[in-house]
C-alpha cells in the first residue's frame, strides 16, 4: 500500500493491495541468478545472456557468483552422481526465498544418460520449480521458462511448472500453389 | 620396421609373447601377464625400440573367455616414429584375480590410465603409487565398465564431502592449496 500522484497531478491518491502480492510483484522482475553451468546447455545460457535474446529485459540478467547472494538457480546441464552433494551444498547456501530452474533435459530427468553416473533429474534431491525441455532447449523457451516462473512467482504458486513446446514459425509447411 | 619391432620383442621374450600379428601394418604383440613389466621395461630402454611415450592404456572384457580381460597399452616412439599396441590377458570369469604389475615405474603417465583401468574394469595394478578411484567416487561399489555390471544400476547418492585427505604423490602445493588452505581452517567449501 503507499501514496501515489494521480496522473493529472493534481493531488496525491492511493493504491491498496495485499503484501504478498507486492512482494511476488517486486521479486519477479529483480532475481540474482546463480548459473550452475555445466554442460553443452551453458551455450544455450549464454545465448539467453546475450544481447539478441537479451534476459535483462526480464530483470534477470544479474549472475552472482556466490549462492549466498542469489535466489534463482539455473541448473545447467548434466549433474553427475558425484556431483549431486555439492548442487545440493549449494542450493542449501541459497537465501530464501529461493527458486529453481532445471535447464534442459538432462537437468529435468537425466535425458539420454540413463546410466551408473549421471543423476536422473535433479528434483531427486533439490526441490524444482520450472523445467525447461529441449537438447539443448532454444532461448525462447528459456525465455518461456522464465515468465512462467514469473508468473508463478507472482501467483504464490509452487508447484513444478513446465515450458510446453512452442513451433517456430520458421518452420511451417510452405503453403502450396503459391508464387509457383 | 614394422615386422622388425616385432622380432625384436620375440627375440627378447620368447615363449612369454604368446601372439604378434601386423595386420594393416598394426603392430600388436600379446605377452605373458608375468612379463608385462618386463616388456615395458624392454620397450622403453631398448635402443632399437626406443619408446618413450605411452599413448594409451585401457582394458576390454570379454565375459565368456578364460583369462576375461585384455589389458591394452599402446606405445609409441618419438624418435623411430614406430608404434606397437601390447596386450595381456588377466583375470578369472568370475573377475576375481584380474592383477597386473603396474608401469608407473616405466612411464609415469601411466598412473591415472591405471586408476581409470583400476576404476572402470576392476584390474588392480601391483606396485601403482596411489590406486584409487579416478572417475567415480570412494563410495561407488563395482566397476561399472564391466560387461556384467547392470546397465540400468543407480547407486544411492552420497553425503557432501567436508575436507580432503591429501594422498602420498602429492605435494602441499597440488592443485588450489592457497585456496583451500586460507578458508576455514584448511577445509574445502
Amino acid at each position: 500500500m503507499g501514496e501515489v500522484t494521480d496522473l493529472s497531478g493534481a493531488g496525491p491518491g492511493f493504491v491498496t493491495t495485499r503484501l504478498s502480492a507486492a512482494l511476488g510483484w517486486a521479486r519477479k522482475y529483480s532475481f540474482f541468478s546463480y548459473p550452475f553451468s555445466t554442460a553443452c546447455c551453458a551455450m544455450e545460457f549464454f545465448a539467453v545472456a546475450s544481447p539478441r535474446f537479451d534476459v535483462a529485459r526480464f530483470g534477470a540478467e544479474f549472475p552472482r557468483f556466490s549462492p549466498r547472494q542469489a535466489d534463482l538457480l539455473w541448473v545447467v546441464g548434466t549433474i553427475s552422481q558425484r556431483q549431486a552433494p555439492v548442487l545440493r551444498r549449494i542450493y542449501e547456501q541459497m537465501t530464501e526465498p529461493k527458486w529453481v530452474m532445471a535447464f534442459g533435459t538432462c537437468a529435468s530427468c537425466g535425458g539420454f544418460y540413463d546410466n551408473y553416473a549421471t543423476l536422473a533429474g535433479i528434483d531427486k534431491i533439490i526441490p524444482c520449480d520450472i523445467y525447461v525441455p529441449g537438447c539443448p532447449p532454444r532461448p525462447e523457451a528459456v525465455l518461456d521458462g522464465l515468465l512462467l516462473l514469473q508468473d508463478k512467482i507472482k501467483r504464490g504458486d509452487r508447484t513444478p511448472g513446465i515450458v510446453k513446446p512452442r513451433r517456430d514459425p520458421a518452420d511451417q509447411p510452405r503453403a502450396r500453389g503459391v508464387a509457383r | 620396421m614394422s615386422l622388425e619391432l616385432l622380432d625384436i620383442l620375440a627375440a627378447e621374450l620368447g615363449p612369454a609373447l604368446i601372439e604378434k600379428s601386423s595386420d594393416h601394418g598394426d603392430d600388436t604383440a600379446v605377452v605373458d601377464p608375468a612379463s608385462w613389466l618386463r616388456a615395458a621395461r624392454f620397450l622403453r630402454d631398448d635402443s632399437r625400440c626406443d619408446m618413450q611415450m605411452m599413448v594409451d592404456l585401457c582394458a576390454v572384457d570379454f565375459p565368456q573367455r578364460e583369462p576375461r580381460f585384455d589389458v591394452v597399452m599402446h606405445l609409441h616412439s618419438l624418435s623411430k616414429g614406430h608404434r606397437l599396441r601390447l596386450k595381456t590377458r588377466v583375470g578369472k570369469p568370475s573377475g576375481d584375480g584380474a592383477e597386473l604389475e603396474s608401469v608407473v615405474s616405466v612411464w609415469a603417465g601411466a598412473n591415472w590410465f591405471e586408476r581409470e583401468t583400476f576404476d572402470m574394469m576392476g584390474i588392480s595394478f601391483r606396485g601403482h603409487p596411489d590406486l584409487r578411484r579416478i572417475l567415480t567416487y570412494p563410495e561407488f561399489v563395482g566397476h561399472p565398465l564391466r560387461k556384467d555390471y547392470p546397465a540400468n544400476r543407480i547407486q544411492p547418492l552420497v553425503q557432501f564431502r567436508q575436507g580432503y585427505e591429501k594422498v602420498p604423490p602429492f605435494d602441499e602445493f597440488e592443485g588450489m592449496s592457497f585456496g583451500r588452505k586460507t578458508f576455514g581452517n584448511g577445509r574445502a567449501g
